[in-house]
């Protein structure tokens, strides 16, 4: 088992890491050149600073009730406007406080309606406590990024097959950067609101879907139009009533289906795009969905619900195997490139859990075939780095992670205790070695500039050399870390990958896991 | 030969279908008894007293009568199953315009549908009425004929709440049929994701009920709309036939004081959402069992399966049933299952021919060289519709496309398929240049202009319209139109212009454009699977195809798929074509065939994405043309 003692030493304050080479993270001053002829690998890239004074707040209406001038509108229209706004409860609240006159016997019945509703839903809330929160506080509870509502960046998706991704920023707009083109297209909508996660549609040239507060939006722009600000009319509008906010979208890698899912919603929802239909997987318990992880090969979906239970279904038959965790939710998790191994954070413990899966064959309709208990292969529980300049602390739960498609590097953005204050939010990389047992070696601790702190991390779906990290952080830049190895596999997603590793990974999945717990 | 062919075609459907209609009709008569323990309990709620009215319920279900009630309903339920295996479509057939509509609602098979529905819909409401009890229980009743108290005569006289229970089940049985027909109930849309039947069901459970509430709820409102100007008829007519009399004492039904009855609105509302409950579950059996995935073996292996193989099934003629059936497996197959791949890409034993693949192969591309004709078809009939004084020599198609040789098939192919009767439905009646051609397109296409059930082929320019079409076909430049012939143009146009000028005649004959483009792709659902098929097994022929047997035939497919994808870009650039799919409405009736051509567009654009991405710079060694090797090289750097 991995733990965070194994890693090297933190690199120094000042220094950026640029890039791994040679099995070592080098560091140096930002901006300096990589020291190989890998660097017009990087040049087409763009390495971008999106300064949060840059971005105009969010300039949403607001609501009906508190208009510019003191102005009453009528009774009716202030109460069509609470239900929209905030539903039943909403409504009635908007009715008890009205000061028109000749109402006096509604107000009493409905105060008490009104009681009624509250005591329920304080009911419901203590059993579902993420229930009770407004869905900014959702989104941003349940978002992969570090620091959802604060930060400029919300959500980040490289394109799978070329070099292309989109950021999410916090005025709601999200942008389009290309690195063969220098158009930057805008994309807004009215009801582009509270971005939470943006993805790309496999197998297409630009189709983005993006989860909003109140629906899923899919954009389709034109690859070589040179229009920086695409009309609304290229959006799709997915929305079903009790399903929001959308927190989290994925796509089948077969690029026919999407999911979404909202904590607030017992059912994840999944889409035909082009059609605009619907099917329901319901699945009561839970209380919703939080995040969404489809494996590389297609054939398996992680779910995490805000409980302390997670579900992992098998996308041909649509059925589910579920797995309650001991302390809490399912955070974040990520598949291996052939799908036969999941690895998963919960919230409040510092390890990462190992679950692996039967040999995916197809003709075992309706079976996931996972492990019955997961193993345990990373202890990031809290380390400290006695340096030249002090001590540095680094440890905790993990936000996010993600695994590069050639399966080799494994990057976490782990979270230090907020309560203490010395820790800090690193992003720790860790290499794999699948045989003879599945193991996670340390690899380094990336750093950014001075102050800056990891806010999303994605890897190049198809970089040639190795693998590409990209680090959003929380100053608003986003940067492109390189790994160049040699990898015994070619992305999954590009042409030629070759059949003869996958089946010799699969022999690595007789052996048995570690026994701890 | 043929009928042998014949023959075992319908062995094959009834292997295929006959055990899932068996299934279907088993579950929904096991569902039965559930249902009328509900409208037992329901009907007989007195909520001030719960005890005793869950006893008395309880007592009710156990008598005779009930359960003689069951029986029949079960009977009932097997007839409307038949009813529903034998109306069942794949493709569904879309009205294009009113007069479409109504010639399919006089039609005589609908006619009996709806009659057969109506007596089916009697029998269940005589059911209800039996299991309410109370007043409604018999047609005849005894009462007195009070001239004074002391000579009180028994007599029988005429239950109304009985006859009204009778007649609004009859009603709703009819009702239940129109809208079978409107809303296109009999079609099969196969669900976008596999799911166990089980789970199907559940889904769709909700739905049903709330969907049965809420018809239900019209049907008696429109009901007793009907009985209030109506009802005296049967009510005369029941009682001179039974001689019975009528009661003078209770209050008569048709009048506006015993119309608003709430117990009697909420019984004929209760047995209505009966009937529709039980029917409906009957009818969404039917679909889900008819649209399960069948698995059709790759390769026989015992002699007698070579007709029940799938390759030999794609490449005969089948129910449509059973082709939707095989392609949808090919689709699983080729996503899901290496092991049947591999049998898809082996060689026969002696001889070593890639037979599997060819068959399959060869199928699915002349599915879509197919779509493309037609599209090409309807395109030329749009164009044309804009140009007025087009020649026909002008007329022409992309000279790379395969429909370009069969161009002069093209008529036959809109006669032939009744699809796309309406299609050239584009053709405006009320458009300006209406009254003035001359031109042979336009002659061409006179005909088919009435040929969406119309009446007004009776009028005799159906007959000669035929050697017309001929001639403009067999000669278009050479033969001079006789006289005789413009003459009969002639006044062909002066009838139809003077028609279309008559309001109530252009409202029946109005063409709705986007019906038009609807009956284009109502099949498509083959074409999709038949690109995902191919698609898929071509692009895991990159790694598991041992023999190389799909190099052979990957230009064709390349060349198929990027004609095709040609020519529905163009579809939706013409007029009348909306770029986003109208909302579903997520209710029961379900609308996904006015969708398919957005399905099919998006599935092409991802079936060719699969090959290049997999394939990658390998596909320049393959022999396309330069127009698809300049597409194909878009497709590579992710910009179409």
């Amino acid at each position: 088992m991995c733990s965070l003692a194994l890693f090297p030493p933190p690199p120094p304050p000042g220094a950026v890491t640029l890039c791994e080479f040679n099995n070592a993270l080098l560091c140096g001053r930002r901006g300096e050149p990589l020291p190989l002829d890998f660097q017009s690998l990087l040049a087409a890239l763009p390495a971008l600073t999106l300064p949060e004074d840059g971005l105009k707040g969010p300039g949403r209406p607001e609501s009906g009730a508190q208009p510019f001038l003191h102005h009453r509108e009528a009774l009716w229209k202030r109460v069509l406007c609470a239900w929209r706004d905030g539903g039943l409860c909403g409504l009635l609240k908007e009715i008890v406080s009205a000061e028109e006159e000749g109402l006096q016997w509604a107000k009493t019945a409905l105060s008490c309606v009104l009681t009624a509703c509250r005591w329920l839903s304080s009911l419901h809330g203590s059993i579902l406590p993420h229930l009770s929160l407004t869905s900014e506080d959702m989104i941003a509870a349940f978002s992969q990024a570090v620091d959802w509502a604060g930060c400029s960046v919300r959500a980040f998706a490289w394109h799978p097959h070329t070099s292309k991704f989109a950021v999410a920023l916090l005025d709601d707009s999200v942008r389009v950067y290309n690195s063969s083109s220098a158009t930057i297209p805008s994309l807004k909508h009215r009801l582009q609101r509270n971005v939470a996660a943006v993805a790309w549609k496999p197998l297409c040239a630009s189709i983005l879907a993006v989860a909003c507060q109140s629906c899923v939006l899919v954009w389709h722009l034109d690859p070589t139009s040179l229009s920086t600000r695409p009309s609304s009319g290229c959006a799709q509008v997915l929305s079903y009533p009790g399903h929001s906010p959308v927190t989290s979208l994925a796509w089948a890698p077969s690029g026919k289906l999407l999911l979404s899912a909202s904590p607030v919603d017992t059912a994840m929802l999944v889409w035909d795009v082009s059609t605009e239909n619907c099917v329901q997987l319901q699945w009561f318990g839970g209380g919703g969905v939080t995040f969404l992880a489809w494996s590389p090969d297609g054939s398996k979906v992680l779910a995490a619900t805000p409980s302390a239970v997670f579900k992992v279904w098998e996308a041909q038959m649509w059925t589910c195997e579920k797995w309650p965790t001991i302390k809490g939710r399912c955070q974040t998790g990520c598949w291996s490139p052939d799908g036969s191994r999941l690895l998963f954070t919960v919230l409040g413990e510092s390890v990462i859990y190992s679950l692996s899966f039967s040999e995916y064959r197809g003709d075992m309709q309706g079976q996931v075939g996972g492990s019955k208990t997961a193993s345990i292969v990373a202890d990031l529980s809290e380390t400290t780095f006695e340096m030249p300049y002090g001590e540095e602390r680094i440890g905790g739960a993990v936000q996010s992670m993600v695994w590069d498609p050639t399966g080799e590097r494994l990057a976490v953005i782990i979270r230090g205790d907020p309560s203490a204050v010395e820790t800090q939010t690193v992003v720790a990389v860790f290499r794999i070695r699948n045989s003879p047992v599945f193991e996670l070696l340390p690899c380094g601790f990336l750093r950014g500039e001075q102050s800056a702190e990891p806010q999303l991390i994605a890897f190049h779906p198809c970089f040639e050399k190795g693998a590409l990290l990209t680090v959003c952080w929380s100053t608003g830049t986003i940067s492109h870390i390189p790994f160049f190895f040699l990898s015994s596999r070619v992305p999954y997603g590009s042409p030629g990958r070759s059949p003869a590793v996958v089946t010799a990974s699969s022999s690595v999945r007789e052996q048995p896991l570690f026994s701890e717990l | 030969m043929e009928a042998a062919a014949a023959g075992r075609q319908r062995a094959l459907l009834r292997q295929v279908l006959g055990w899932r209609l068996a299934a279907a009709v088993a579950w929904s008569v096991l569902l039965l008894p559930v249902c009328t323990a509900a409208f037992v309990l329901l009907s007989g709620v007195q909520p001030l007293r719960p005890l005793r009215w869950l006893s008395d319920s309880f007592d009710d279900l156990c008598t005779s009568h009930v359960i003689f009630c069951i029986l029949l309903m079960s009977v009932v339920i097997l007839v409307i199953s038949v009813f529903n295996a034998e109306f069942y479509a794949v493709v569904p057939s879309i009205p294009c315009s009113r007069l479409a509509l109504i010639g399919k609602i006089i039609h005589p098979q609908q006619v009996i549908h709806s009659v057969a529905h109506a007596v089916m819909g009697m029998l269940v409401a005589w059911c209800a009425a039996v299991m309410t009890k109370g007043r409604f229980q018999f047609l005849a009743v005894p009462c007195t004929i009070s001239e004074s108290l002391d000579d009180a005569v028994p007599q029988m006289c005429l239950n109304e709440y009985h006859l009204f229970f009778l007649l609004s089940g009859a009603f709703m049985g009819y009702c239940y049929s129109l809208l079978y027909l409107i809303n296109n109930m009999n079609y099969l849309p196969f669900p976008i994701i596999q799911q166990y039947k089980y789970l199907r069901f559940r889904r769709s459970l909700p739905l049903l009920i709330k969907h049965s509430c809420v018809e239900s709820l019209y049907s008696v409102r429109n009901f007793c709309v009907a009985y209030y100007f109506f009802g005296y008829i049967p009510k005369m007519w029941i009682s001179t036939t039974m001689d019975l009399r009528i009661d003078s004492k209770l209050h008569p039904l048709d009048t506006l004081s015993g119309l608003l009855d709430l117990s009697l609105f909420y019984h004929a509302w209760l047995c209505g959402v009966f009937l529709l409950v039980t029917w409906y579950i009957a009818w969404l059996f039917f679909k889900i069992y008819a649209t399960e995935t069948h698995r059709f073996p790759v390769q026989p292996t015992f002699a007698e399966e070579t007709d029940q193989c799938l390759p030999k099934i794609l490449n005969s003629n089948p129910p449509l049933i059973i082709k939707f059936l095989a392609l949808q497996d090919l689709m699983l197959l080729s996503q899901y299952s290496p092991v049947r791949r591999q049998e898809v890409f082996s060689l026969s034993q002696p001889g070593g021919h890639p037979h599997n693949w060819t068959a399959i192969s060869r199928e699915c591309l002349s599915l879509l060289t197919d779509l493309t004709q037609r599209l090409i078809a309807q395109q030329e009939a749009a164009a044309a519709n804009g140009r007025a004084k087009q020649q026909v020599g002008e007329m022409k198609v992309s000279p790379q496309t395969p429909g370009a040789a069969g161009a002069e098939d093209i008529p036959f192919q809109l006669q032939s398929s009744p699809a796309l009767n309406c299609k050239a439905g584009i053709l405006d009646l009320s458009s300006p240049w209406h009254g003035k051609v001359q031109s042979p397109l336009i002659v061409r296409r006179g005909p088919k202009l009435w040929t969406s059930g119309s009446g007004l082929q009776m009028n005799g320019s159906h007959h000669e319209s035929f050697p017309v079409l001929s001639v403009a076909r067999v000669g278009s430049e050479a033969v001079q139109p006789s006289f005789i012939y413009t003459w009969l143009q002639n006044k062909q146009e002066q009838i139809k212009n003077f028609l279309s000028r008559r309001v109530l005649i252009m409202y029946f004959f109005s063409k709705h454009p986007e019906a038009s483009i609807q009956a284009v792709f109502s099949d498509a659902q083959m074409h999709i699977w038949a690109l995902e098929g191919l698609s898929h097994l071509v692009a895991a022929s990159f790694t598991e195809d041992q023999f190389g047997v799909v190099q052979t035939t990957l230009p064709a497919i390349l060349n198929t798929l990027l004609t095709l994808q040609e020519v529905v870009d163009r579809h939706f650039k013409l007029p009348h074509v909306s770029s986003k799919p109208p909302r579903s409405s997520g209710s029961l009736v379900d609308t996904s065939y006015k969708t398919l051509r957005f399905a099919l567009r998006a599935s092409l654009k991802t079936a060719l994405y699969r090959i290049t991405t997999v394939f990658g710079e390998h596909l320049n060694a393959v022999q396309v043309s330069t127009e698809h090797k300049k597409r194909l090289q878009q497709f590579l750097e992710y910009k179409e």
